[in-house]
């Protein structure tokens, strides 16, 4: 209520509760984007969105180009994968992806030709305007295009247009909070017009009047520049360019559209159902390519850094990169001693090498020193309940509380306690004094309910089987019976003269 | 002597009072609930492999509603479950006499089947499939573990394989940041370098 | 050899070590004064404190075979600090060792240790104390420059005596290096109808000299100045929050301002209260201990009102004199009922389902 009366008296920027402010060593905020050169092998995994896996549509042998359909999206919740170059697929099998289990999933390996052909099957769309929004939509999805922010959610999905809930204003996150990660910032600097135009389509799409692009107050240049980027679209449209304090995580949809807006997406429910729609940079960067050039998804832009890498870069890397490769165009070829952290230091993930291919939702790539990370990850002290942790918390959390629960399996209590509203930004793990992982806890807590669930419904679809055995077997056992009891109905005595055969008298 | 005759007849009829607001109370805020049996039985993971001492899991579910069986029986579900059912009895939990195994499903060496369906008629929850003088199968996603088929198969060509870890499954094991833990590790790995 | 553990792999620094650190450095102030108050008494005092709890968390640490590095976080030596802040500065020796004992083995150690403990350590060793040996810890030694003290404390030797052989073996005998606090005073003269204004100009009351520390009292309560100079310090750091000094603080002085305004000849005013006996240490050292009190901003209010109204109503109409321990100690236990009920509103929720829940 003291937030809307806020925006009601004319202050937009008010900040989201909570929240910090950690260094944010923003080092290749300067260093224009250049392009990763191609490695000797790419390694493209079928699964790299959110959703289900795709099935590979070639085979070992198979010549490709670039931007041709190697991997058929499996039902509706999954976008095709496409070739990063042209050349050869010589094997598909399982390979390590980014996770945090080190687990691996079957991935196509792709030998370049060097020729760095392209698939120009699809046409550029540049009369957009006039086409059915359906038909761009099938593009967007065509192309492969998932929320390239890190998420990877299927981004024609987000696009759909529902009578119930319609959108209004379409908000484009350049907000970037995560430390080290400069893609969007550099992104919005050197190709603000095909941003803004990026931006047009996606109105255009699901039927929005108003756009407003958020950029955070650290990156006065991508302000500017967008500005200016504003003045070069052929028709204009109701856009405005929004600066916001830096405090991680505004970059989250749920504190940026709270900071925007004084609104709070109910517990549950998504942007769309208060009639708004978050974008990425990078997305909407993806989605121009789509349209207006006919281009499927087969590179994205990386950024580069960390206090172990010789050169901090921001690259355009192809999909499918090895990472070992991107950090040894930076100079770094030792990892010795070296992190390897996949997303930023807040919410990415450690990787135990970097024999990992680059995919859809690799925003960053970090090697951080041994010394730097191990006073981080520490042994933990006991919760001296400081509050720091709920002060931190952007939802609102009693975060100490919480892990208790977790810690100990009562799975009730912490959903009780909003388990389920955690959106393990970190916030709470970067600012304990007793070095507690919170987000792990929480992570575990989440897991655990989820394996509880899945084992619930097991035991109830096995009790659901058994019973049916039970009632089959008794049911066949009735049939029998009744069949005994008629053949003996049916099947009277005859009467004979002669005696019935015994043995005495058995001739 | 009045003072103390005072004192018990003060006493004692609050005690009577509190008595019969207490009887009233647990007529009026009664609340109806499932049979204590269906709650046991929601609880257990409906294997029904017998390993408890009982013909399946309701069985089991009355025996430990009826106090006549012990918590701790159901291996399948391992220490959860026990303490869960113990949470719900309101008894202390006592551990598991077996320790618990990896999930495991059962796979036919299908080379070697003879088709008798001895198998078939011994799965609880019909999960496998086959006619006489067919090739039997284990619907893996069916599977509960039970371990029932394998005595029945007379050519032994049944195995119990680990449970295969789904990636979409995979969830993240509590932090091993305990001072204590971390020191032991430590100690080990010095004394192994 | 890094332990694998999930995002954040960034932190802001902070530790126990340094929020421990950061409490004694803001309890520094009021060491000096209590120093420039008791002398060499008051430093026999604090370290004596500090070094009984130490040893006691080595012990009981050693004892339940537990590792002993928690000894050296700082908390022990906060704890044993606080207490000798709290206590008289005539307090014997042995009874100021007891203390400590209490303080870290049933306050703090029985418990779990740190994070486990449901009341603040140093003020339930204080408490015990002051029921065991009530006549020692209601005995106020004369400060050096206030009035005339019998005793040099800033003389080693007459110090150690009194430290170590107690207050029986001086020539002086007690009464002439001890008097009454002002709390203690107030209590005196209502019990015998005096009137406030009368029983303050009786005892040469000065609110300035109360404000800079010139007052007996225990050892580290008395300079208002030096503990709110590491209150500030303390909340800009942001180690503390304002919620609970301040509900605190202006609980009582509401209360003591309502009942003053009755009835002036029996209520004592609100600023008397605020700078009587050991309001300001709780409110902002005390009752702040982040372990005992409630996590969550509403419940902290809570928690600082709960205080307030029980250290007025102990100090107007309780036996003893000074009722901000007790208040602290008793609200401690209603600590987890209040972070249950007082969760913050959380983001998305509805203020339907705020009432569901």
């Amino acid at each position: 209520m003291l937030k809307s009366l806020w925006h009601k008296l004319g202050f937009p920027q008010a900040p989201f509760e909570g929240g910090i402010t950690p260094d944010m060593s923003k080092w290749s905020a300067g260093v224009a984007i250049q392009d990763c050169p191609l490695p000797p092998l790419l390694i493209v995994p079928i699964k790299q969105h959110i959703g289900q896996a795709c099935t590979p549509l070639v085979h070992v042998g198979d010549k490709v180009l670039r931007g041709q359909k190697i991997a058929k999206s499996e039902g509706y919740l999954s976008v095709p994968i496409h070739a990063p170059t042209s050349g050869k697929v010589i094997k598909i099998e399982e390979h390590p992806i980014p996770h945090p289990s080190g687990m691996g999933l079957a991935s196509i390996f792709i030998e370049p030709d060097g020729k760095d052909e392209s698939d120009t099957s699809l046409q550029p769309l540049e009369h957009w305007q006039s086409l059915d929004t359906a038909e761009l939509r099938e593009r967007i999805r065509l192309c492969g295009i998932a929320g390239l922010g890190g998420a990877a959610f299927p981004t024609f999905i987000k696009l759909l247009q529902d009578r119930r809930n319609p959108i209004d204003t379409v908000i484009l996150n350049g907000i970037e909070c995560e430390p080290f990660l400069t893609n969007d910032h550099r992104l919005m600097l050197e190709h603000s017009h095909e941003v803004l135009l990026g931006m047009q389509i996606i109105m255009h799409i699901v039927g929005a009047k108003k756009g407003i692009v958020a950029i955070e107050d650290n990156k006065p240049d991508a302000i500017a520049a967008m500005q200016h980027g504003l003045g070069t679209l052929n028709h204009k449209s109701n856009i405005q360019i929004q600066a916001l304090p830096t405090r991680y995580p505004q970059g989250s949809e749920k504190q940026l559209i709270e900071s925007l807006t004084g609104k709070q997406i109910p517990t549950g429910k998504l942007p769309m159902h208060i009639g708004l729609l978050c974008q990425n940079i990078g997305t909407t960067h993806a989605i121009h390519h789509a349209i207006m050039l006919g281009q499927p998804l087969t590179e994205r832009v990386v950024t580069v850094s960390g206090d172990a890498v010789p050169e901090v870069a921001n690259l355009r890397v192809r999909i499918g990169t090895p990472m070992r490769y991107v950090f040894s165009q930076c100079g770094l070829e030792n990892f010795s001693h070296t992190q390897i952290l996949h997303g930023g230091p807040m919410m990415g993930e450690r990787l135990r090498h970097p024999d990992i291919p680059v995919i859809k939702s690799t925003t960053g790539l970090l090697a951080i020193r041994d010394e730097t990370i191990k006073p981080v990850h520490q042994a933990e002290d006991p919760c001296i309940r400081c509050g720091h942790c709920s002060e931190a918390c952007p939802i609102q959390l009693v975060p100490n509380l919480l892990m208790d629960y977790c810690k100990q399996d009562q799975l009730e209590k912490a959903a009780d306690y909003n388990l389920f509203d955690c959106i393990e930004c970190g916030a709470c793990s970067y600012v304990c004094p007793s070095h507690i992982p919170l987000v792990h806890y929480f992570r575990y807590g989440k897991g655990q309910a989820a394996q509880v669930r899945r084992e619930q419904s097991f035991a109830e679809a096995s009790r659901l089987r058994s019973d049916a055995r039970t009632a089959r077997l008794q049911r066949e056992k009735e049939e029998k019976a009744a069949k005994r009891r008629k053949v003996r109905e049916t099947h009277k005595p005859v009467k004979s003269d002669k005696p019935p055969i015994t043995a005495e008298n058995k001739e | 002597m009045e003072q103390i005759l005072h004192a018990v007849l003060a006493l004692g009829a609050f005690a009577l009072c509190a008595a019969i607001i207490l009887a009233i109370a647990s007529k009026v805020f009664h609340i109806e609930g499932d049979p204590l049996s269906d709650k046991v039985d929601a609880l257990l993971p409906q294997t029904q492999c017998g390993q408890c001492g009982f013909p399946g899991c309701r069985p089991y579910a009355d025996a430990v509603a009826s106090h006549a069986a012990d918590v701790n029986h159901c291996v399948p579900g391992g220490e959860r479950t026990m303490l869960a059912i113990a949470d719900l009895m309101g008894v202390e939990p006592k551990s598991l006499d077996e320790e618990e195994a990896v999930p495991m499903v059962a796979f036919v060496r299908e080379d070697e089947c003879i088709g008798c369906t001895l198998c078939i008629k011994a799965c609880p929850v019909d999960a496998i499939i086959g006619a006489p003088k067919q090739y039997h199968t284990v619907i893996a996603d069916h599977c509960t573990g039970c371990v029932l088929c394998l005595e029945p198969c007379p050519v032994d060509c049944i195995d119990m394989i680990a449970k295969p870890e789904l990636l979409e499954h995979w969830s993240w094991p509590l932090p091993n940041t305990q001072r204590a833990q971390i020191g032991a590790e430590r100690r080990e790995s010095h004394q192994h370098a | 050899m890094l332990i694998h553990l999930s995002s954040p792999h960034i932190h802001s620094g902070d530790s126990i070590r340094a929020t421990m650190l950061a409490v004694i450095l803001a309890l520094m102030p009021a060491g000096i004064v209590s120093v420039y108050l008791f002398g060499w008494l008051a430093v026999f005092q604090i370290v004596l404190c500090i070094i009984a709890c130490m040893l006691t968390e080595f012990f009981a640490l050693k004892w339940m075979g537990r590792a002993t590095a928690p000894v050296w976080d700082g908390s022990a030596a906060l704890t044993g600090l606080f207490l000798a802040l709290t206590l008289p500065a005539a307090v014997p020796w042995w009874m100021a060792l007891f203390g400590s004992v209490c303080a870290i083995g049933l306050g703090k150690q029985v418990y779990g240790g740190l994070g486990f403990n449901p009341f603040n350590p140093a003020l339930s060793a204080r408490i015990i104390l002051l029921v065991s040996f009530p006549l020692q810890m209601t005995t106020w030694l004369i400060p050096m420059h206030i009035g005339t003290s019998a005793i040099d404390l800033y003389n080693l030797s007459h110090a150690w005596q009194l430290f170590a052989y107690g207050a029986a073996s001086l020539p002086q005998g007690l009464d002439a290096i001890t008097m009454a606090s002002p709390l203690g005073h107030i209590k005196t003269a209502w019990s015998q109808g005096i009137g406030v204004s009368q029983a303050l100009h009786a005892y040469d009351y000065s609110y300035l000299d109360a404000f800079i520390g010139r007052e007996t009292g225990s050892l580290g309560e008395t300079s208002a100045l030096a503990l709110l100079m590491g209150g500030i310090y303390l909340l800009a750091r942001h180690t503390i929050t304002w919620h609970i000094p301040v509900s605190f603080i202006t609980t009582v002085m509401v209360l003591a301002a309502i009942a003053s305004n009755i009835d002036p000849n029996h209520y004592t005013p609100p600023l008397f209260h605020l700078l009587a006996g050991g309001l300001i240490l709780c409110a902002f050292f005390m009752a702040t201990d982040p372990v005992s009190s409630p996590v969550t901003p509403k419940g902290q209010l809570v928690f600082g009102i709960g205080c307030g109204v029980l250290t007025w109503c102990i100090r107007t109409w309780g036996g003893y004199p000074e009722g901000a321990m007790f208040s602290v100690v008793l609200m401690n236990c209603a600590v987890p009922l209040i972070d249950h009920y007082c969760r913050p509103k959380i983001y998305g929720a509805s203020d339907k389902q705020e009432e569901q829940s």
